[in-house]
């Protein structure tokens, strides 16, 4: 009895110490982030206790305002596990980015070419589409890297400016609304929007505001964020990309297809970073803007960091670069301090994380060896 | 005639920032630390060459400023990399990201805009165009470009300090295992390729005679394209910048239909990812590029 006690009272302070070793080098690179922050914002003359609360206020003011985080956090839980896919199969995806532009572009370009299809088929179509064109561009770097052995990360870098520059041309050339002059395409049929929540009666009745744009998207970005986990942990395809990544030789010599599991890897990686075309066409803007993503997909990169690369901590970090895009505004509305600052406190983030999970690793390491 | 010197003066002119931010990053990746950042520190660069442009109006306060900010930035890369052993990769995108934040926040502060800043005021070289005066017509810093590529392959391919930069991005054991320093090695590569990059971005900003948001616009990435395309050495980076200097002027000078400039400005990722794939030989980088390197 005594025995068995112990035994349950280490178990729970070994969960607890990994739990806390997962969750306090993030921690720490938010609070290091935060108070260089507030050294800038000190540094010009403005007080750090008036404008840092901003980035927060709105979300946490009101459902309408926690909405809107949620809103600007959807596309990045998308792009957040479209890196993190990658990453747990050894694989550095810098290329969301790219792979949302194809995403979106072919939601849009499907709902343009078969404006006629019925709702029923032209949502899940367009949501397909969207996945295929992320896949397509993701599988690319992937199958160059298992077919030649040319490392992702250059090639990932360059099809982002492909990506971008030929979606901008196909717009520009053939999809084009006439007499605009940021290019972009017509609004596609009705048939094929996601209605935002606001819309219905549910939605009114909990208080939001008729603009708020929240949707359907983020349930889409939920489920992934589920599959996601559920593929990593009980799938045969997750385990093989966890063995892959932690050592492509060893998983060879299991007899593991490596090559397969290394584009495949990278097509779903490329999927899941094609939905924000889901969220951004089918769901915002009825269209295809060119140039559209500020670095949705490079933010990606910070999220899966910051979520150490897993479902659930991609969420939380998700939920917090949306309270800082949210917040950003406030700051711009009711400050000197221009919103820049929050794209400088979200590189210090990533800087942060990275750094401090570093020096932690190794202090684990000098400990194991000390001991 | 005038065209053809339109077209050589302009893939000339294309070609500087290129050089500049392609030959640091040739000593960074030969020590064996890859620098993505070089877009940023472009960026720095173009930002601290307008903002001491502004302030002195002394071009030697510009170009100075322009060194130190690439530097700065370059440091940091050096501090998370090398000190923290960082994924290089991760480093580089961060820093980009703090390089454009950084860069448009501090416009809004002393400019009042974050779009672009005011006007230069440094006098700019003009007249009529014609063969005699190309030796006037092209800026000082491109032929400071054109002159650093042999001096930049003295420097790392027939120095002793070249040869260990090599071999500390080649086998940094066998560096190591002599008694030399493979991190302060690869400190002095990558401040190299801060200091270098950051005049590519004051030619950037003091050509166009202010500084805009973004006005890197991608060209760090391309000088990594034209390293890798120009397979690492002086030579070859120099003809591939050439090549897309060219590509880029060509469609600036002719406006030609059947030539989309985005089609263009697409050329030199996808020729990078055919040469990457061996369709133009092999191009093999160097063997611990990438590889963070720990003494325990």
């Amino acid at each position: 009895m005594r025995r068995e006690r112990t035994v349950t009272r280490v178990a729970l302070a070994r969960a607890l110490a990994a739990l806390g070793g997962s969750l306090w080098p993030p921690l720490a690179a938010l609070a290091f982030a935060l108070a260089v922050s507030a050294g800038i914002v000190a540094a010009i003359g403005e007080s750090p206790a008036a404008v840092l609360p901003l980035l927060f206020r709105q979300g946490l003011g009101s459902l309408d305002g926690f909405a809107r985080v949620l809103f600007d956090a959807t596309p990045l839980v998308l792009t957040g596990l479209s890196v993190a896919w990658a990453f747990r199969g050894g694989l550095f995806n810098i290329g969301a980015e790219g792979q949302l532009y194809v995403g979106a572009f072919c939601a849009a370009g499907l709902a343009l070419a078969l404006p006629g299809l019925p709702r029923w088929l032209a949502l899940p179509a367009a949501v397909l589409a969207a996945a295929l064109g992320g896949a397509l561009w993701g599988a690319i770097p992937g199958w160059l890297r298992a077919r030649f052995g040319v490392h992702e990360v250059i090639n990932t870098i360059m099809l982002n400016f492909i990506a971008v520059g030929l979606t901008g041309y196909l717009v520009q050339r053939y999809l084009k609304e006439p007499g605009q002059m940021i290019p972009h395409t017509p609004r596609i049929a009705a048939s094929y929007h996601l209605h935002p929540f606001a819309e219905s009666a549910a939605g009114r009745a909990l208080g939001l505001s008729p603009a708020n744009p929240l949707g359907p998207s983020l349930l889409i970005a939920l489920a992934a964020a589920l599959a996601v986990w559920a593929l990593l942990r009980w799938s045969v395809a997750g385990y093989r990309l966890r063995a892959v990544g932690q050592g492509p030789e060893a998983a060879r010599q299991a007899g593991i297809p490596v090559g397969r599991v290394t584009w495949q890897a990278m097509a779903m990686s490329g999927a899941l970073a094609g939905l924000v075309g889901v969220h951004d066409v089918l769901l915002y803007r009825h269209r295809f803007l060119d140039n559209f993503s500020s670095g949705l997909g490079f933010l990606g990169i910070a999220v899966a960091l910051m979520g150490r690369n897993h479902p659930l901590g991609i969420l939380l970090a998700a939920l917090l670069f949306g309270f800082f895009s949210t917040g950003a505004l406030e700051i711009d509305i009711f400050t000197e301090v221009p919103r820049e600052l929050v794209v400088v406190l979200q590189a210090l983030i990533i800087l942060a994380v990275v750094s401090i999970g570093e020096l932690a690793a190794r202090a684990r390491r000098r400990r194991r060896r000390a001991s | 005639m005038s065209i053809l010197l339109g077209l050589l003066l302009g893939t000339l002119r294309t070609a500087t920032p290129l050089l500049f931010a392609g030959l640091g990053g040739m000593f960074s990746e030969r020590a064996g630390v890859v620098n993505i950042a070089l877009e940023g520190i472009l960026l720095v660069g173009a930002f601290s060459a307008a903002a001491a442009a502004i302030a002195t109006g002394s071009l030697a306060a510009a170009l100075l400023a322009a060194m130190l900010g690439g530097l700065l930035l370059a440091a940091l890369h050096a501090l998370v990399t090398l000190r923290f052993g960082v994924d290089q990769i991760v480093s580089g995108v961060a820093l980009n990201m703090l390089a454009m934040g950084a860069t448009e926040f501090l416009m809004w502060l002393l400019y009042g805009s974050g779009a672009n800043s005011p006007r230069i005021a440094l006098a700019a070289p003009g007249g009529e165009r014609g063969l005699g005066q190309l030796l006037v017509e092209l800026p000082p810093l491109t032929w400071l470009a054109l002159a650093a590529v042999p001096a930049c392959g003295w420097l790392l391919f027939a120095t002793r300090f070249g040869l260990r930069l090599r071999a500390a991005g080649e086998h940094p054991e066998a560096v190591a295992s002599l008694g030399l320093s493979v991190l302060r090695l690869r400190l002095a590569a990558v401040l190299l390729s801060g200091a270098l990059p950051g005049l590519g971005g004051a030619f950037l900003s003091l050509g166009a005679g202010y500084f805009v948001k973004n006005m890197s616009a991608g060209r760090g990435y391309i000088a990594l394209a034209a390293l890798i395309f120009g397979r690492w050495r002086p030579g070859g980076l120099l003809a591939a910048c050439l090549l897309f200097g060219f590509a880029e002027s060509l469609q600036g000078q002719l406006q030609l239909p059947w030539l989309p400039l985005r089609f263009v400005q697409m050329l030199p990722y996808l020729l990078t990812m055919v040469a990457l794939a061996g369709a133009i030989g092999r191009s093999r980088p160097p063997a611990a590029l990438g590889r963070p390197f720990r003494r325990d």
